[in-house]
């Protein structure tokens, strides 16, 4: 066992009359080389979770272990989490402020103490995982660039300090449908070339049918349900919908000609496989 | 990070009392008028007259008093100041002695005549503050200021300024402790190191907080003119500022305290 949330409660301004609770006895284990989606409904806890397991935030109640030891034990242990555990917020760009992209690379390392040449190794190291061109792009400004490949540079300043772990909160969020897949791309890559363990926060079901092998619903604060995506959307249709939550669209698809009498298999997660399934029911007429 | 949650000057809490349904114009002259008289009164007979006025509105505005209280908080190191350099630099009668200062029998009763003055006009500010909306406040100052549109003072202007700055306080705040974690996040480190390192890790907080501030500003116009703003020329306004009997009775009433307070000598 690698990360380990035991009975984890977390509330917002604890104390005051504002006083919400965010997170209700979150029970999580993440093993390495897992990829993980987390879905739910604005508001349910999704951003609050990787915050906790980044340790940006303490549990008011319960426990984060990392490989056995509670994070929160002392101050030198959390340096060394967000160390091993890359979280890129949503819009991560929003956080620029370097004149080159270099530097705004070099910001992580350089938090960690790394020597000059290592650090240099290091961003082109973290560029070429997204797929940029050092030399072409070393220095430029981060704020002259397109907004697919900002998004890029943000994630490479999170690889950079080389995480076990890469959390992404909404990665693909307001992008074109061309930046979204290269980055959806470079993100299969990281599991599988990589491999890195994943968290992955999207409203996008495609995205997290395509991509995840286990994934997390939250409900109001609660995990609802921790499963593979394949179960989940093919035994709790009911359940995802009375959440407000839907199937991906090829899911759905299959789903519908299932429920219309057609002899189809509705626990299909991507296009390639549901163009097998309807091949095979028109080849038998 | 917490410390945006500490942060309660200008806070406004709603309560349905006399108070709150005053006439914004009333409340913003009356405590300019009391914070004239602070400075005007000579005895202690006139401040105690103002403290029980001022008591008596928190009273019938139903705020907590722990609000007006909250506020002070934060100034109680300038209050400690003001007294302990009144307590030795004022000349007269020594009481008592410590190595080259003295303190004086005068230099004790300006203190603490100074420290109660700047203690009542928080809290006259503070009553203000507590039980006016900030769009009341703001609509009442604009009303206020265009009495002076003759010598070209640009009242709508202002008011929407201070409008527009106080709608982005909660939003910079909020955005600050993302930009914060987001920066930890790459493995910055805001509590340790010394002075200089300190202000040095301020950058990556403050940088991309106004490059966001700016873009948040040039959409925010772009808003407003898709909408046809043009200035407060021909502009009206939803809800019409009247002055009412309250308003009247509460003004003469204020009016009369001060007089008493300023001119009756015990």
């Amino acid at each position: 066992m690698f990360i380990h949330l035991k009975n984890v409660f977390y509330t917002y301004n604890l104390h005051m009359p504002f006083q919400t609770e965010a997170l209700k006895s979150i029970n999580i284990m993440i093993e390495k080389g897992e990829f993980i989606g987390i879905i739910g409904h604005t508001g349910c806890g999704k951003t609050t979770l990787l915050q906790l397991i980044d340790g940006l935030l303490e549990p008011t109640e319960g426990q984060i272990l990392i490989d056995g030891i509670d994070i929160h034990k002392d101050r030198n242990k959390l340096k060394e989490v967000r160390k091993r555990i890359g979280l890129a917020f949503q819009y991560p760009e929003n956080q620029f402020f370097e004149e080159t992209i270099y530097k705004e690379i070099a910001f992580g390392p350089k938090n960690l103490g790394i020597s000059d040449d290592k650090m240099k190794d290091m961003v082109k190291k973290a560029l070429a995982m997204v797929g940029m061109d050092y030399y072409l792009y070393k220095d430029r400004s981060p704020f002259s660039l397109s907004g697919g490949e900002m998004r890029r540079v943000a994630i490479a300043s999170i690889l950079a300090i080389d995480p076990e772990v890469i959390i992404l909160d909404e990665p693909t969020a307001s992008l074109d449908a061309q930046s979204r897949d290269k980055l959806l791309a470079l993100i299969k890559n990281l599991y599988q070339r990589y491999n890195r363990t994943i968290i992955l926060v999207s409203h996008n079901m495609e995205i997290i049918a395509e991509l995840t092998r286990r994934l997390i619903v939250m409900e109001n604060g609660r995990i609802l349900m921790d499963d593979t995506p394949r179960k989940i959307f093919q035994e709790s249709i009911e359940k995802l919908e009375s959440i407000g939550l839907s199937l991906p669209p090829v899911t759905n698809l299959m789903y519908k000609l299932k429920k219309i009498g057609k002899p189809v298999n509705s626990g299909i997660l991507t296009v390639e496989e549901a163009k097998e399934e309807i091949l095979k029911i028109v080849k038998k007429k | 990070m917490k410390f945006s949650r500490n942060i309660t000057i200008g806070q406004y809490i709603y309560q349905n009392s006399l108070i709150h349904k005053l006439d914004p114009r009333v409340k913003i002259l009356t405590t300019i008028l009391v914070i004239i008289s602070l400075f005007l009164i000579k005895s202690w007979f006139g401040f105690s007259i103002i403290t029980l006025y001022l008591f008596i509105n928190i009273f019938l505005s139903k705020v907590h008093p722990k609000f007006v209280l909250k506020g002070i908080k934060p100034l109680i190191i300038i209050i400690i100041i003001t007294l302990i350099i009144h307590f030795f630099t004022t000349p007269g009668e020594v009481i008592y002695h410590i190595w080259i200062l003295n303190i004086t029998k005068e230099g004790i009763q300006r203190g603490l005549f100074i420290a109660v003055r700047l203690f009542l006009l928080i809290v006259a500010t503070s009553w203000l503050t507590l039980t006016t909306s900030p769009i009341a406040l703001t609509d009442g100052i604009e009303r206020l200021l265009s009495v002076l549109k003759f010598i070209k003072v640009p009242a709508h202007e202002i008011a929407m300024m201070m409008t527009i700055a106080l709608r982005f306080i909660p939003t910079l705040m909020e955005e600050t402790e993302k930009i914060i974690k987001a920066q930890m996040a790459r493995g910055a480190d805001f509590e340790s190191g010394n002075l200089i390192k300190r202000i040095q890790n301020f950058l990556p907080i403050i940088i991309p907080l106004f490059i966001n501030a700016f873009h948040r500003a040039d959409e925010l116009a772009i808003a407003m003119e898709a909408r046809c703003y043009r200035g407060g020329e021909g502009r009206t306004h939803y809800r019409k500022l009247m002055i009412s009997i309250a308003d009247q009775i509460f003004f003469i009433t204020t009016l009369f305290v001060i007089l008493i307070a300023y001119l009756v000598v015990l």
